[in-house]
């Protein structure tokens, strides 16, 4: 981060003194390196305009918020037993119910004397990692069927833009789940639940974006160069997909958060004991009159992490679709 | 439609074609391809119910014989049920049983579940009917407002409420509000949707308890259906709040940056008239086809509000039957969630054609 020279508090040697202005003069012309309009390599180009997007998505201080509670989460998520203060299954019957700001419980316990913060750090892995794999299963799948539709066209494209058009007009929660209790509760279920409605609108998306390029003049140039269809497929169209469908799918994310705390709210996500934060929410239902913590504090979490995929994900489109942007 | 009989091929086609046949003939192949679309989303979901249907791990037959059975009883029972027919003609039997309204009995309550469906379905259109009259009395001039005065702290109220719209959890926010306005205020009445006192004190017309206790002049029973309907619709509402001031805000501001704007500016048009006459006359189509696409998420999304205040809705009776492994209700329920959704959005789809003179 640049800090203006005026806000460093000033040092009382001179020696240090030179060290920062030098610092300073280097990072500036690492700066002016950066943005300059005439890049002499393939790198400082790609680099500078990395850099460009990153000032743009750094100068808008809610992009910068979701970023930072969703690193936050990253970390959580990554180093759980670390941080969490206690076991999120062990139960502890004398301490139960005990309030948020208990000297050894920050976020209180819950009906069975469950540390509630250690649940929500161990929980966050579950969140994370099927948000994660429904986008990995959804992503590839409907960029194929996309790309493929719009490049070929034809009857290609009509067949399957009409079954994406249906699987379109379905309506997703109660699908995914109806999905969820035949295929039976559990994450890998739900994930596939989820899956199964979620990838029509890349498939949309992605044929939309080739449609942009199919005709465009490098394409033809590089088909005259006796590039195959595949590779024109893969190394031309979907690499011009990339950047839409990222953005739709950080915000997707928030979606698929609601989603997966909705199911594990019936009972059909993660089975307890495990710390889905949704079924947190359900079991905090039992005592919500007497112990409001138990079910207000996981719902807390699910806000702000749904909410920080959408604003990471405003913040991402902001930068690399600006048409869309206010 | 009768509005494709001129253009009938008996007939020698009259040469130039008039304007009016031409036009006549290109609504009538639009609604025959809209009908084609429907027909083929319907069957769609169709499949995916029946596909469903078959992927549970409950053999259906011993639901039936019970596990005792013999070897020879099971084979009739399940020759009985057509479990032994290919894949192909045991979907068609399904498609034909669902098209004589047939969706099977309820192992819960064992009455049809299509009797069922119909019993509670009224209470969920009541709910999700009045959370989308929220969403476009307050959602609608929001979104307008926060347009015209872009960038101001209306306009940043207007994102926010958006914003949490798409982020918080429906059943958390619905619990929040029951500790809040039931528990602690007692503002509102608490779960269910009228007093078991009340219950069953006026005869349905409409299905509607707020309607027909209107109908019956029935004050008291009336005002406990207000109280109990009041949260779970202003929950729902909020999120269709969010969804049309956020839509109508975009609108808005995409017609405020056109010139006939400017023009309408130039010539001393008063602003009020420039937002709520030329740039909202403008708009009144994509919203309304918005709202009803509101409408149907909200019918979707009042599954998981209706059991947190326990709604005798379709949502309340889904969820009871997932958790019973009650398939039919299941399957039965999410036919007709899904078939009222597809029909919503197809007919927001043809009611944007019809009023939009552009995409004729």
């Amino acid at each position: 981060m640049h800090r203006p020279a005026a806000s460093v508090p000033p040092l009382h040697d001179d020696d240090r003194d030179d060290d920062d202005r030098a610092s300073t003069t280097r990072r500036r012309r690492c700066r002016d390196w950066l943005l300059t309009d005439s890049p002499t390599s393939r790198a400082q180009a790609v680099l500078g305009s990395a850099y460009r997007r990153w000032t743009r998505f750094a100068s808008n201080p809610l992009s910068m918020f979701g970023l930072g509670i969703l690193v936050l989460l990253v970390v959580a998520a990554a180093l759980g037993p670390l941080v969490a203060p206690h076991d999120p299954l062990q139960q502890v019957l004398p301490e139960r119910l005990m309030p948020p700001g208990s000297p050894s419980h920050w976020f209180g316990t819950d009906q069975l004397g469950r540390d509630i913060l250690s649940r929500l750090i161990y929980g966050s892995r579950l969140t994370l990692s099927i948000a994660i794999l429904v986008v990995v299963i959804v992503v590839p799948i409907g960029l194929l069927i996309g790309t493929v539709a719009g490049f070929f066209g034809g009857w290609t494209d009509v067949v399957l833009m009409r079954v994406t058009d249906i699987a379109l007009a379905f309506p997703k929660i109660v699908l995914a789940l109806a999905f969820a209790a035949a295929l039976g509760p559990g994450v890998i279920n739900a994930v596939v639940a989820i899956s199964i409605t979620a990838w029509p609108a890349y498939a949309r998306l992605a044929r939309a974006e080739t449609l942009r390029y199919v005709n465009a003049d490098f394409i033809h140039a590089a088909r005259l160069q006796g590039a195959s269809r595949p590779r024109l497929l893969l190394r031309y169209i979907v690499p011009l997909c990339a950047s839409s469908v990222v953005v739709r799918a950080t915000l997707d994310m928030a979606g698929i958060v609601l989603t997966v705390a909705g199911l594990g709210f019936l009972g059909l996500g993660a089975q307890p004991p495990s710390p889905e934060w949704g079924y947190m929410v359900a079991s905090g239902r039992n005592v919500l009159l007497d112990a409001w913590w138990v079910a207000t504090i996981p719902g807390i979490a699910i806000l702000l992490v749904s909410l920080a995929f959408n604003l990471l994900g405003d913040g991402l489109r902001d930068v690399f679709d600006p048409r869309h942007g206010d | 439609m009768n509005a494709d009989t001129p253009t009938t091929p008996e007939r020698p086609a009259p040469s130039p074609p008039s304007p009016r046949a031409a036009a006549a003939r290109r609504v009538a192949s639009g609604a025959l391809r809209w009908l084609f679309t429907l027909a083929l989303t319907l069957a769609g979901l169709l499949v995916v119910t029946f596909v469903i249907g078959r992927k549970v791990p409950i053999d259906p037959v011993l639901a039936v014989v019970g596990d005792r059975a013999s070897a020879s009883a099971y084979a009739a029972a399940r020759a009985q049920l057509g479990l032994d027919r290919p894949l192909a003609v045991q979907f068609l039997l399904y498609a034909r049983d669902v098209l004589h309204g047939n969706l099977g009995l309820s192992l819960l309550t064992s009455n049809p579940v299509l009797d069922d469906i119909r019993r509670v379905f009224p209470a969920t259109l009541e709910l999700a009917t009045l959370s989308t009259l929220i969403g476009v009395v307050v959602g609608v001039p929001l979104g307008v407002i926060a347009a015209a005065r872009h960038n101001r702290w209306i306009d940043h109220v207007a994102r926010f409420v958006g914003l949490i719209g798409s982020s918080v959890p429906v059943f958390w926010l619905g619990l929040m509000g029951l500790l809040l306005f039931y528990a602690r205020l007692h503002w509102v009445a608490g779960p269910g949707r009228i007093d078991p006192l009340y219950d069953g004190m006026v005869d349905t017309h409409t299905g509607s308890l707020l309607i027909d206790s209107l109908i019956a002049r029935e004050w008291d029973v009336f005002f406990n259906a207000l109280s109990h309907i009041a949260l779970p619709a202003a929950i729902l509402g909020y999120y269709s709040v969010a969804y049309l001031s956020r839509m109508t805000r975009s609108f808005m501001l995409d017609q405020l940056n056109q010139e006939y704007i400017t023009t309408a500016r130039a010539k001393g048009v008063p602003e009020r008239r420039v937002i709520w006459v030329h740039a909202f006359g403008n708009i009144a189509v994509p919203l309304v086809t918005v709202v009803a696409l509101s409408y149907s998420y909200l019918l979707e999304g009042s599954v998981l509000t209706e059991i947190v205040f326990a709604w005798p809705g379709i949502g309340s009776y889904l969820t009871g039957a997932l958790l019973n492994a009650d398939m039919n209700a299941v399957l039965g329920s999410t036919l007709v969630i899904g078939a009222t959704f597809i029909a919503l959005n197809l007919l927001t789809d043809a009611l944007y054609r019809v009023l939009d003179p552009r995409v004729r």
